[in-house]
């Protein structure tokens, strides 16, 4: 990595490196195209991904509050839009109302989150913050038949665990994404499109991320999480700092989280449980907490490795290896995933891409 | 009245589970300050070994009460060998390391067993043999089972017991010194690394005792029956004041006392945030736990 960095030191060279990942990124999708749409949806997966290990790396790696239930956030933007724009009420609200509310919505509940657990530190704020992310999970499995004390009456507003089905589409003004594009005899697919929409708002977070970083805000979060008290001895409202990480954490996650539901047409409980929590953590984490760089890297390998491991652990694979099929590939899947995550920590205990000044 | 009352009873006998397993990570988090997010998998595996030993020895015709021993026995040797192997492997190298670190690990670590499990085991719910009767037995409004009675004691004398050993032994001293002051209880002359791993044995142990109760009690084991179970008696812990061990044992009971005594107020699906909704209560107002001592705070 020492050479690499050495390379990106001029400016031109930084812009060159910038406008090959540019032109990378455009074909990325086509690439994945041609060997399958489903492919295309990982990497669309990921993007979100990126965008969820950014929220999140603000709570746990800049301003060093240990946060075990981000998904709840992520879960609400994504209830946002699919209860907003589906059949389910026969509410159809556009991308530009249902985003920034979800966005919104999430920011408030973590600043709900946030009050009660300020005084919290360290391992008792983790488990806070895992009790909370549970809890929005259960009530979105228990939230099909909401009944008044007073009435047998009972409303459903999730669906339970069935989940919402038939959600919007990102719509811009009349033009569906979910028809293609064709654009000078090239064919875009939905997912595709959605790919450069997701693209376009993880770009956006990386510059407001970073830019928020190093500003005012970003070093009082940095000093809390170096010192609590000397932050307070120097004038710092710790307080607010920390209520203002939770909430922009919760911000970016709930815009992943409408996003992931304008995609994928389908939300349910199951997919805002813990362990995406703990993998969003672990993204953070075995990247190099704080460094944005170390996390966008962490997010790719995360969510990118067990896919490609499932394609490569196949059946088939192990068929022509040892002529038999040895181990279930899921099994598999979850047992190099799960192996890795424990070399990587044991080798790079600060990450594989920790920030260069922490040393 | 009458369901209060059983509900209560009902609550001790889960919440006696909840703080054999709480033990475990208390102990752990108090010489480490590391959350153990592989206990829950250690108590899983306590389950599936107990269960799979009592099959194999009744299959040969081995009497319930000898079958149900020899496999309490195997089940604890079983968890303190990969509660030693996991201490030694995934968190000694990490001791030094960024705080984060080692529970990515434990993460890691967890992940891993449950896959080990279905490879060893199988995914399949196995069936527990009634190796202590489960006839129901009336005190007047209570219902209990023998099984259930037996679990009572059994977590009572047992930690009963490992107070002792903290508090009455040379083991016990060298574990509080050892969470006290890692340094300099290795100056005086501890073997450091073997508290550690005893530790990890005995907070094992007690979590395959715990497997086998809940395996025995709900009559069936599953490669994933640690994770909830785990959750809750870490959420035990918390409350209770984590690193304390009668924190662990209090909060334990609590929680299983509340999530029960609770059912008769609110629906069966809330129950489980019924228990997060208590820990965040008690937390606001006792953020060092229920029985925690404040820690000054260091600069």
């Amino acid at each position: 990595m020492a050479g690499m960095t050495g390379i990106l030191q001029t400016k031109r060279n930084q812009m060159i490196a910038l406008a090959v990942l540019g032109v990378l990124l455009f074909i990325l999708p086509f690439a994945a195209g041609a060997l399958g749409q489903a492919w295309v949806r990982i990497l669309n997966i990921t993007l979100l991904y990126v965008m969820l290990a950014l929220g999140l790396n603000v709570v746990v790696g800049v301003a060093g509050l240990l946060d075990l239930g981000y998904v709840a956030f992520y879960a609400v933007g994504a209830y946002t839009w699919s209860l907003l724009a589906s059949a389910h009420f026969d509410l159809h609200y556009p991308f530009w109302i249902l985003l920034p509310l979800g966005a919104f919505l999430a920011a408030l509940a973590g600043l709900l989150l946030g009050t009660p657990v300020l005084k919290l530190r360290g391992d008792y704020l983790a488990i806070v913050t895992l009790g909370f992310g549970e809890i929005v999970r259960i009530l979105m499995n228990n939230f099909d038949k909401v009944g008044l004390p007073w009435s047998d009456e009972t409303y459903n507003i999730t669906n339970g665990p069935r989940g919402i089905t038939g959600i919007d589409g990102l719509n811009f003004f009349g033009f569906k994404i979910s028809k293609g594009l064709e654009l000078f005899g090239l064919q875009i697919t939905p997912l595709q499109l959605y790919y450069f929409v997701f693209l376009a708002f993880t770009i956006l977070s990386i510059i407001g991320v970073s830019r928020l970083q190093h500003s005012r805000i970003g070093r009082a979060w940095q000093a809390l999480r170096e010192d609590e008290i000397a932050a307070k001895a120097m004038g710092i409202n710790t307080r607010n700092v920390k209520l203002a990480a939770f909430a922009f954490g919760a911000l970016t996650g709930g815009l992943a989280g409408g996003l992931f539901a304008s995609m994928q047409g389908f939300v349910s409980p199951e997919s805002f449980g813990l362990l995406e929590s703990v993998m969003i953590l672990a993204m953070v984490v075995l990247g190099g907490m704080g460094h944005i760089p170390g996390v966008i890297l962490g997010a790719v390998l995360l969510s990118a490795m067990p896919e490609v491991i499932r394609y490569a652990a196949d059946e088939n694979m192990q068929q022509k290896i040892f002529g038999i099929v040895l181990i279930a590939p899921e099994v598999l899947r979850n047992l190099i995933f799960s192996l890795a995550m424990i070399l990587i920590m044991l080798f790079k205990p600060a990450g594989l891409w920790p920030s260069p000044e922490k040393k | 009245m009458d369901v209060l009352l059983q509900q209560i009873v009902n609550g001790l006998v889960v919440g006696s589970v909840y703080a054999l397993v709480a033990l475990g990570y208390t102990m752990v988090y108090g010489i480490l300050q590391l959350i153990n997010f592989a206990h829950g998998e250690i108590v899983m595996i306590g389950g599936l070994t107990s269960l799979f030993a009592a099959k194999g020895l009744l299959a040969m015709g081995a009497p319930p009460l000898l079958a149900l021993l020899v496999a309490i026995l195997a089940a604890m040797i079983a968890c303190a060998i990969v509660g030693v192997l996991i201490e030694r492997i995934a968190y000694r190298p990490l001791r030094n390391a960024p705080r984060l670190a080692p529970l990515i690990t434990a993460i890691g670590v967890s992940i891993l067993l449950q896959q080990l499990a279905i490879l060893v085991f199988g995914r399949n719910y196995f069936s527990f043999p009634e190796l202590i009767s489960k006839a129901p037995i009336v005190f007047g409004p209570i219902t209990v089972t023998l099984n259930e009675i037996v679990i009572l004691l059994t977590s009572f004398g047992l930690m009963a017991a490992l107070l002792w050993l903290v508090h009455n032994t040379k083991v016990g001293t060298a574990m509080r010194a050892t969470a006290e002051n890692q340094k300099v209880a290795g100056l005086m002359g501890i073997d450091i690394n073997k508290i550690i791993a005893i530790t990890f044995a005995i907070g094992s142990g007690l979590g395959a005792i715990a497997g086998v109760m809940v395996a025995s009690n709900y009559g069936q084991a599953h490669y994933y029956m640690g994770f909830m179970l785990g959750l809750k008696a870490f959420t035990a812990a918390v409350m209770g004041g984590i690193g304390n061990l009668w924190g662990a044992m209090v909060g334990g009971l609590i929680l299983g006392l509340v999530e029960n005594v609770g059912l008769i107020f609110v629906r069966g699906d809330y129950k489980d945030i019924f228990a997060f909704v208590v820990l965040v209560l008690v937390l606001i107002f006792r953020p060092q736990g229920l029985v925690g001592e404040r820690v000054a705070e260091r600069a």
